[in-house]
């Protein structure tokens, strides 16, 4: 066959696994969103202070039937998840537009590892921020009665939306043109819970954007955790709809970004 | 059995009904310097794109030391390394750590050595622990190469790694690019500048519209340019006039007491030229060779200017 002209020496060549060049790619991420102070305020402290708000602000004007705090936490806890999406599509562009996904293409690198590691990473960042927002939440005075299995189960469901939204927000972010177009493309996805019954319970709201706010994907999600955080059983209409809206955004996401990825560049 | 690092056949490559690469053969010897000279819009990002696997060829075969630039993807990219027209650093991370990152995906033993020499090479040390975006154009161009040579790929891509550099960063990537050579690394580079090409290419190709109008050494290129000749200023009028006789072909140029005589800068010429001049007691005050640029090849070759395919 060929003869390689050079033998490179000092060079050790293993297979490059797919799953090693994935937690390389992670690690690269997470020093990105360390490093970038607007990403964290973004996602952790953003949710936080709209909690204050809304709790001690608004709070006293919404009527849930019952304590507004416990009302208001799964709704925050998506809001939560969905908030940092922004920085994750204008850092998945920039890889693209400024020649770094180039880069890695023409090198023996996993092709789907750089996808991976944003997805990875916005879900932990994603996941982060839900925590805080319910530490905030127990320090405010809110109490669950949910047993530990009801409280894995949210947990579960709020990893399923994270990555989910992780996969939509990376295709958002290969499809724009821009950076900043990118960064505004989630903006949708973040305004979402605002019409659901994430604030305000549904039923509350105008003809219309009622129905919107019922049949929209973020309020089975949110009565999900809601019903399974107050120690209640998710009733199986929620839960199964939760589900369905996660796996086929995910799936959506994924294979428009895989398409993408392949098609640009 | 196939000893070329690169050999292209029939490569051809279109966007929509605009043929960008229409049809371009050439080889690459290992170990060599290979310039593909061009405007811009010429095709020569294209052409890098298809060789580095980052675009799939519409016809032809291109083989990156054997391996096959469709079926063998993995083996031709754990070959090469490349750097493209644009530098392509990390902004978020540091210089060191952008090193690193390369010396992670391709599981390089003892990186930390490694990393400090690439370091000290391209006079980056100081840098290191900076964050890109403080980094100058110049400072992203080095990286970007040092990035590339991680790993020490034996053939390696430049797209036009010098267009926008000062003129001492150009002169250290050429010395880089030198020094890769003489360990034996194969050189494929891109460039719109003919003294570039002049100084590093063992062979070259001139690309005009997705087409060689041109192929082979420097010197050969240049041989078929007319308009290589030799400037000759002389003290005064006296002088001048008797080396416009005695000079075949001589005439005056539009300077000053200057002599233009045109040649095809072999040194045999040159050196009747100053036999010549020695055999009449002439001496020259100043003595230059022009070297012709670009557009002189430009319109030598295909009868027009290079702005030409600037325009579409
Ligand atoms: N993605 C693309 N889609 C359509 N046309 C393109 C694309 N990329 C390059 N071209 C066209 O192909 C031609 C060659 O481009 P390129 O290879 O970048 O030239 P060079 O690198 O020599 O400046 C140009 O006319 C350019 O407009
Ligand atoms: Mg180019």
């Amino acid at each position: 066959m060929s003869t390689s002209p050079v033998s490179s020496s000092g060079v050790a060549a293993p297979p490059s696994s797919a799953f090693g060049d994935a937690v390389i790619m992670l690690r690269r991420n997470v020093k990105h969103s360390v490093r970038n102070p607007v990403t964290v305020f973004n996602a952790i402290l953003f949710p936080i202070i709209m909690m204050l708000m809304f709790v001690y602000v608004f709070g006293g004007a919404i009527r849930t039937g019952g304590d507004y705090l416990g009302y208001a936490v799964p709704g925050l806890v998506v809001m939560a998840v969905t908030y940092g999406l922004g920085p994750t599509a204008t850092e998945v562009n920039d890889d693209l537009t400024k020649g770094v996904i180039n880069r890695f293409k023409t090198m023996d690198v996993s092709r789907g590892a750089v996808l991976t590691g944003h997805v990875v990473s916005t879900t932990v960042r994603s996941l982060i921020a839900a925590v805080a927002i319910v530490g905030v939440g127990l320090a405010m005075g809110f109490r669950s009665s949910a047993g530990p299995l009801q409280w894995l189960a949210a947990l579960g469901v709020v990893l399923l939306l994270a990555f989910a939204a992780g996969w939509l927000t990376v295709a958002m972010g290969l499809a724009a043109k821009t950076p900043a177009g990118a960064g505004l493309g989630t903006v949708p996805l973040i305004m979402l819970p605002f019409l659901s019954s994430a604030i305000v319970p549904a039923d509350t709201m105008k003809t219309g954007v009622k129905q919107f706010a019922e049949y929209q994907p973020f309020t089975p999600v949110i009565e999900t955790l809601r019903d399974l955080l107050t120690g209640h059983h998710p009733s199986a209409g929620h839960l199964l709809a939760a589900l369905a809206w996660c796996i086929g955004f995910g799936l959506l996401g994924y294979v428009w970004a895989v398409a993408t990825f392949s098609k640009r560049a | 059995m196939d000893s070329a690092a690169i050999a292209v056949t029939g490569l051809r490559k279109a966007y929509g009904d605009k043929a960008v690469l229409d049809g371009i053969d050439f080889e690459v010897a290992p170990g060599t310097v290979f310039s593909m000279l061009g405007p811009n819009g010429a095709g020569k990002t294209t052409t890098v794109n298809v060789l580095t696997t980052l675009l799939a060829p519409d016809a032809g075969t291109v083989r990156i030391a054997g391996h096959d630039v469709r079926t063998q993807i993995r083996q031709v990219r754990a070959t090469i390394g490349v750097t493209g027209q644009f530098a392509a650093v990390d902004e978020l991370l540091t210089g060191r750590e952008n090193l690193r990152l390369m010396a992670d995906l391709k599981r390089v033993k003892a990186a930390d050595a490694v990393i400090s020499e690439l370091l000290e090479r391209f006079e980056l040390t100081d840098a290191a622990g900076k964050l890109i975006s403080t980094y100058s154009g110049g400072m992203r161009r080095k990286l970007d190469l040092a990035m590339t040579l991680v790993g020490k790929p034996s053939i390696i891509f430049l797209d036009e790694p010098t267009t926008g550099l000062d003129p001492r960063s150009r002169r250290t990537m050429w010395q880089i690019v030198r020094e890769l050579v003489a360990e034996g690394t194969t050189v494929f580079l891109t460039t719109q500048y003919l003294d570039e090409a002049d100084q590093l290419a063992d062979r070259l190709v001139v690309l005009d519209h997705g087409r060689l109008v041109a192929q082979g050494t420097p010197e050969e290129l240049k041989r078929q340019i007319p308009g290589t000749h030799v400037r000759l200023r002389f003290a005064d009028d006296r002088r001048l006039a008797s080396a416009l006789t005695i000079l075949p072909g001589a005439v005056r140029d539009e300077q000053d007491l200057t002599a233009r005589v045109p040649g095809d800068g072999g040194s045999r010429s040159l050196r009747d030229l100053l036999d010549r001049l020695a055999e009449h007691a002439l001496d020259a005050e100043e003595f230059s060779v022009h070297t012709p640029d670009l557009d002189d090849v430009f319109l030598a070759l295909t009868g027009h200017a290079t702005t030409e395919a600037n325009a579409e």
